[in-house]
């Protein structure tokens, strides 16, 4: 192997790459600046849509409940619920979302709470609608809290404390740093942005660097340098494993400067002591972390380049190049998505398995929590995954039929 | 120095079998020569000089190059070939000049003698107008001018040339067809392959005729037309891929 060559090829390939237009934009425009904006747009508009959704007083029809003026009369007090009588037509127009919810009131309510007989009321909603699910939590909680005046006048009634029927209050209150509560949240995401990232800045490289130049003619020429294969393959690899690596660094600093100035702008918008409650509640991430898991995904970059640089050398133009290459796209996303479901845990044998092992344990690095024998067992596996990936690059390099397939 | 010596190339293809590329195939080309390797399309022009180039590896007999084993000293061959073809194009992002220092640092030659060897070949050339321009941009002529500059850039002692005229309007050709005439008159080993008749009769010191990957005549034009009783060479390429192997 000569240095000098493998330099040589590296900075030509580089300088090549970086004046071309395709290569500028999913290399830095896309992570740096598309990734940001799309998750800032949907960020912002979705916490505005949440926000007025929770301003509005839900509109909620109620069904019957003529012969019921008391819990009538209670509803109709109620400042977070605008209730109107029941059309014909309310379950429609719950469907056309014109109110939110209906709240049907058995007939003889007030008789039967009179009697101490058990009655039931019913809530009809928009399943899987948020301002129907909103409303529906505000029709419970003043049910619950009409159901706990009444059980504390009956108990009042028999010279008896309210505490008879509710002895104790059960109370959950997470003790979670916010970088664990953000190891959970962002913890599955992080991972799962880096190692697409790190896939689809390798792709148009790769496929540029062998298909392409193979389509363009340019291969022949280089083959007839007096440059060894091993040193071709070294010189295009990377600079492969360069555009995948720093499309995942212009991405992590475009995002961690979106979510700083993003909290910010939040805080603006809630306002007063509102501000530093919200960010203290943000979830955060351990910063050294977030740097493992770049180390943790350096062998994934050198699996993916490799890998790809393989395939895309088998086609023989740009375009086969990129039917071979895009649905392995749904290879990496597959394990990464399973990484971030809940209850799936890292073990001695996922540790072993390529892309999930990576997602898995880089959800426990953002949360702070280092597995030592799981991270050098991942790290090893990783190592010899993308040593073989790219002993196969040389040796695809080194067949003629794989090259001058034309 | 050029010696083939029973050179063979078979490809194995799923479709067809086995494909015998060429086919034992000897010949010597002398420094100061002009080879010209006649062919139609598909003789083994292409797989021949691809060899010798090292391009690709025989699978039967051998041949040496300014001295250097083709199987097993591949690299020093190519550090002493310069290979032309239409198949070897140029990158279209790098300026002719940058295309040359790329292709002086990976033949070892150290940077002020690169800029030197670039200054001297723009002369000759004529490419000082568009030397710092990118590829993409140039004209055919332009195009070739360059491509002759990267396959001298390492003054090497054996050229090769694979068709170089292929699809050049005449202005080009002519460019290619100086060029090669310049590099037998410098002393150089140069092989040429064609299936153009007058490139051959006006270039050529020794003409060998190859077909479905043998070698069938080989001698010079007059040698050849003495052989065959025939003026016309492409009366000649005729009889001998046409009837049977004339004596070499």
């Amino acid at each position: 192997m000569s240095r000098a060559h493998v330099l040589t090829i590296y900075r030509k390939e580089l300088r090549d790459l970086l004046r071309d237009r395709r290569t500028i934009i999913s290399m830095i425009v896309v992570p740096t600046l598309v990734i940001p904006l799309i998750t800032a747009v949907v960020g912002f508009i979705s916490f505005r849509v949440v926000r007025q959704a929770r301003a509005t007083v839900p509109a909620v029809m109620v069904v019957g409940g003529v012969d019921s003026p008391r819990a009538l009369a209670a509803l109709a007090a109620e400042q977070r619920i605008k209730t109107q009588p029941a059309t014909d037509d309310w379950r429609q127009r719950i469907s056309d979302k014109v109110v939110r919810a209906a709240v049907e009131i058995p007939p003889g309510f007030d008789a039967a709470l009179e009697r101490g007989e058990a009655a039931t009321i019913r809530i009809f909603n928009y399943e899987g609608e948020m301002r129907s699910g909103f409303a529906v939590s505000e029709v419970r909680r003043f049910f619950t809290e009409y159901r706990d005046r009444i059980i504390t006048a009956r108990l009042q009634g028999h010279g008896l404390s309210a505490t008879l029927v509710k002895p104790f209050d059960v109370r959950t209150e997470n003790v979670a740093p916010p970088e664990k509560v953000g190891g959970n949240v962002i913890g599955g995401v992080v991972p799962y942005l880096v190692l697409l990232l790190c896939f689809t800045g390798a792709m148009y490289p790769a496929m540029d660097l062998t298909a392409g130049e193979k389509e363009r003619g340019t291969m022949e020429t280089i083959l007839c340098s007096p440059v060894s294969r091993l040193d071709l393959v070294l010189g295009k690899f990377f600079m492969v494993l360069t555009a995948s690596l720093g499309t995942v660094v212009c991405a992590l600093i475009s995002m961690a400067v979106t979510f700083t100035v993003g909290g910010s702008v939040l805080a603006k918008m809630l306002g007063g002591g509102g501000a530093s409650r919200a960010l203290a509640e943000l979830p955060s991430v351990n910063p050294w972390g977030v740097m493992a898991v770049l180390g943790m995904v350096l062998p994934m970059a050198v699996l993916f380049s490799a890998v790809l640089l393989t395939i895309s050398l088998f086609a023989k133009s740009f375009k086969e190049a990129q039917s071979y290459v895009s649905p392995l796209i749904v290879l990496i996303i597959l394990p990464a998505v399973v990484g971030i479901l809940p209850g799936v845990e890292l073990n001695a044998q996922l540790a072993l398995v390529p892309i999930l092992n990576v997602s898995l344990v880089s959800k426990e690095l953002v949360s702070g929590v280092w597995q030592w024998p799981y991270l050098a067992l991942i790290f090893g596996s990783s190592c010899v995954y993308a040593a073989a990936a790219l002993a196969l690059a040389v040796r695809m390099f080194n067949r003629e039929d794989v090259i001058f397939r034309t | 120095m050029i010696e083939a010596r029973q050179l063979s190339k078979t490809f194995r293809d799923r479709k067809r079998g086995k494909i015998v590329a060429v086919d034992d195939v000897s010949f010597s080309v002398a420094p100061g020569q002009i080879y010209g390797l006649l062919g139609a399309n598909g003789a083994g022009k292409t797989t021949t000089l691809r060899l010798l180039a090292t391009l690709l590896q025989p699978t039967g007999g051998g041949a040496t190059v300014a001295g250097f084993d083709i199987v097993t000293h591949a690299q020093q061959v190519r550090a002493n070939v310069g290979f032309l073809a239409t198949s070897t194009a140029l990158y279209g992002r790098l300026t002719a000049r940058e295309t040359l220092a790329y292709f002086g640092r990976l033949n070892g030659i150290g940077e002020p003698e690169i800029a030197e060897r670039t200054a001297r070949l723009a002369d000759q050339l004529g490419m000082h107008e568009f030397l710092d321009r990118r590829c993409d941009t140039f004209s055919t002529g332009m195009k070739q001018k360059t491509s002759i500059a990267r396959t001298l850039i390492h003054d090497p002692a054996v050229m090769i040339f694979d068709e170089p005229t292929l699809g050049l309007d005449i202005m080009a050709a002519r460019t290619i067809v100086k060029f090669v005439r310049e590099c037998r008159e410098r002393g150089k080993t140069v092989i040429y392959s064609t299936h153009i008749m007058s490139e051959v009769e006006k270039l050529c010191d020794v003409i060998g005729i190859i077909h479905g990957g043998r070698l069938l005549a080989e001698g010079t034009l007059d040698n050849l037309r003495s052989r065959y009783r025939e003026q016309d060479l492409e009366e000649i390429f005729v009889q001998a891929v046409g009837g049977p192997a004339a004596p070499l």
